[in-house]
């Protein structure tokens, strides 16, 4: 199992209330699910709690067999530079980095991340040239310019490559087409399940377009799963 | 260092407004070493002005304007003490020599010293050094003059040219001893003290320049020509000041006593070093107050720095969180900004002791030429290199509290800016 989440509930302080209340939520290694709901209905925060960024006020996160919810704040930094990719909705780019360094920047705090791209590559450059390669991205014509003059396409695809490098189990991405045209939309979603297959990473794919949900194994509705969401029956207020 | 590098570039990428910081952080640490330096420097040349004279004897007044007015050619003696009174001193017991000293003229701005050739004999600066004489000799003639190296080459004396003393110590002067030039007879070697800005005349001919005058003036009807003046009995009747050399240091104290008590006319004999120490305690004050100003400038260049990078705080939020996201801590965060601040005052620290040198460099030839100070280009002195550690400390500081906001913003933030 990729993610194993039982009886979770999270708060962003003590005293208010929960943005988060899952019962159980498992993906397995391999897997593509769609994560399916309005705003405000818990995704970043959930991610934030997948990706080990904060800890449930209760209940247990396991990723990759490893319990997030038990470990210092340090560790579940560490343990995401080593095993998760994120791609944002946008400004995913550090704007005074090149395009390259921002591919290569997860090796710079992941050792795991460069081992396992020194096992394919030559360097974490190579194995960037070749992901931004295989995601279409012109290198010699985008060479030297700096990322923020790349269309949003163009940077949601860098963003890909960023979270691809060094193999990490589990990619999640959180509404990263909502900033791109109908046309792009399809290429992309394409390129990145692709490429997630090809490295046998785990996808965990967050967005309100239903359109987009047949190409995922499995679609989660975060209303259903959410107890904590908004407009769900039981919620008294 | 993955963090260092990202500050750089950051920085790079912003870098009008960082290259302005750096430049007022450069600019306020090279003031406040420069001002430290000539401090240093000041000092440093005025006790290497004189040494070797056990007392200087002038008439009553404040010891430290008899120093400045004997040794550093700055101000004007009150009033004069007779040649009776020096002759007695220079009787005492244990007074080894006697120098005499009248001041009072100059030439092209330039003072101008009658002395006597004993001075070139036991006057001594930079602790043991003895007057040398680049080309010529001591005063052979009445009218004999010895110039210093600064007076010699700006005004571009050789040996053997005359040259006409006028009469008081200002700039320009409309009272000339046009009838009793002077003969260059020896110019002195540099010595960084006021000796090279001086005119130093046989206190013979100092005398005789001054035979036909009274009160300032001209004498009406009375002419007495060079060489007149040559055949009369030129011992002055009043000097300046004279220096006096002990055979031992032990009994400095005590003729200084007896000159102060002696009964015959008022005089003040002053030891060299007190009086230098009581001119530093009276320059502290001034020296304090510059010291406190260049501080505050230096304090208003890191309040600038302070202020450029909290107001890049609240745009660079994404970037955290894009940072958080590849696994960045928040202390990986705190460190970035920290390390901004941190290379901020490093660099400015550098680029300043660069500007101070060049600084140097270029006022060289003017503080030497205005004021006669020499400043050395040289290593950063043990005090400069702590000055600098103290700025980078208070960069260091001033930069934590966007470091430390910074820490605070990315852990609340996490992977989404949240307000």
């Amino acid at each position: 199992m990729t993610v194993e989440v039982d009886g979770i509930r999270f708060a962003w302080k003590p005293g208010q209330r929960d943005v988060v209340d899952i019962e159980c939520f498992r993906v397995s290694a391999g897997e593509r699910v769609f994560i399916e709901g309005p705003s405000g209905s818990g995704k970043s925060t959930l991610f934030s709690l997948l990706g080990g960024v904060v800890s449930p006020r209760e209940g247990t996160v396991r990723v990759l067999q490893t319990n997030l919810s038990r470990m210092p704040a340090h560790r579940r930094d560490l343990f995401r530079a080593d095993h998760i990719g994120f791609v944002f909705q946008m400004f995913n780019l550090v704007p005074y980095l090149s395009m390259l360094d921002n591919v290569t920047l997860p090796c710079r705090f992941s050792l795991l991340r460069r081992k396992r791209v020194r096992s394919r590559a030559e360097s974490p450059e190579a194995e960037a040239r070749r992901l931004l390669d295989r995601l279409g991205l012109d290198q010699h014509e985008l060479h030297g310019r700096p990322v923020t003059d790349l269309s949003i396409g163009q940077q949601q695809r860098v963003a890909i490559a960023r979270a691809l490098i060094g193999a990490p189990e589990l990619i999640m991405a959180d509404e990263p087409t909502s900033s791109l045209d109908e046309g792009t939309r399809e290429r992309f979603l394409e390129v990145l399940t692709a490429q997630c297959d090809e490295m046998g990473a785990s996808l965990l794919f967050a967005s309100h377009d239903m359109r987009l949900s047949s190409m995922f194994d499995r679609r989660v509705s975060l209303i259903e799963l959410n107890r904590a969401a908004p407009g769900q029956p039981k919620e008294p207020t | 260092m993955a963090i260092i590098r990202l500050a750089l570039l950051s920085m790079l990428n912003r870098r009008v407004t960082a290259g302005l910081t750096l430049l007022a952080i450069a600019l306020s640490i090279a003031m406040l070493l420069g001002v430290e330096k000539v401090r240093r420097d000041a000092r440093g040349a005025f006790a290497n002005t004189i040494s070797g004279t056990d007392l200087i004897v002038g008439a009553p007044s404040g010891a430290i304007q008899l120093l400045l007015y004997s040794i550093f050619r700055i101000g004007n003696a009150t009033s004069n003490i007779s040649w009776e009174s020096y002759e007695d001193v220079a009787g005492f017991p244990r007074v080894r020599w006697t120098v005499p000293i009248a001041l009072g003229d100059s030439h092209r701005g330039f003072r101008v010293m009658g002395t006597s050739g004993a001075y070139f004999e036991h006057y001594r600066y930079a602790r043991t050094e003895s007057l040398a004489f680049s080309e010529g000799a001591p005063f052979e003639d009445v009218f004999d003059a010895v110039l210093g190296a600064q007076v010699a080459q700006r005004l571009g004396y050789v040996l053997g040219d005359k040259l006409i003393i006028s009469h008081g110590a200002g700039e320009v002067s409309f009272l000339d001893h046009d009838d009793k030039p002077f003969r260059v007879a020896g110019i002195l070697a540099p010595t960084g003290t006021p000796v090279d800005r001086t005119v130093h005349v046989s206190i013979e001919g100092f005398t005789a320049m001054h035979i036909d005058w009274k009160a300032g003036a001209r004498i009406p009807g009375l002419t007495i020509s060079a060489d007149e003046a040559r055949a009369m009995d030129l011992t002055p009747k009043t000097i300046t000041a004279f220096l006096v050399g002990l055979d031992r240091k032990i009994s400095i104290f005590s003729v200084q006593r007896k000159i102060n008590e002696y009964r015959e006319e008022p005089l003040l004999a002053i030891i060299p070093g007190v009086a230098l120490q009581e001119l530093w305690d009276l320059m502290s004050v001034a020296e304090n107050v510059l010291r406190v100003v260049s501080s505050m400038v230096v304090v208003t260049g890191l309040l600038g720095m302070l202020t450029v990078i909290l107001s890049s705080l609240e745009s660079r939020r994404r970037e955290m969180a894009v940072l958080r996201s590849v696994g960045a801590r928040p202390l990986h965060v705190f460190t970035l900004f920290m390390s901004e601040a941190i290379i901020f005052s490093l660099l400015g620290a550098a680029i300043g002791i660069a500007l101070l040198y060049v600084a140097v460099l270029v006022g060289q030839p003017i503080m030497s030429r205005e004021f006669g100070l020499h400043i050395p280009v040289e290593l950063p002195a043990l005090e400069d290199l702590w000055i600098i550690g103290a700025v980078v400390l208070a960069g260091g500081v001033a930069g934590s509290i966007p470091a430390i906001r910074a820490y605070r913003l990315s852990l609340a933030d996490g992977l989404s800016i949240r307000n």
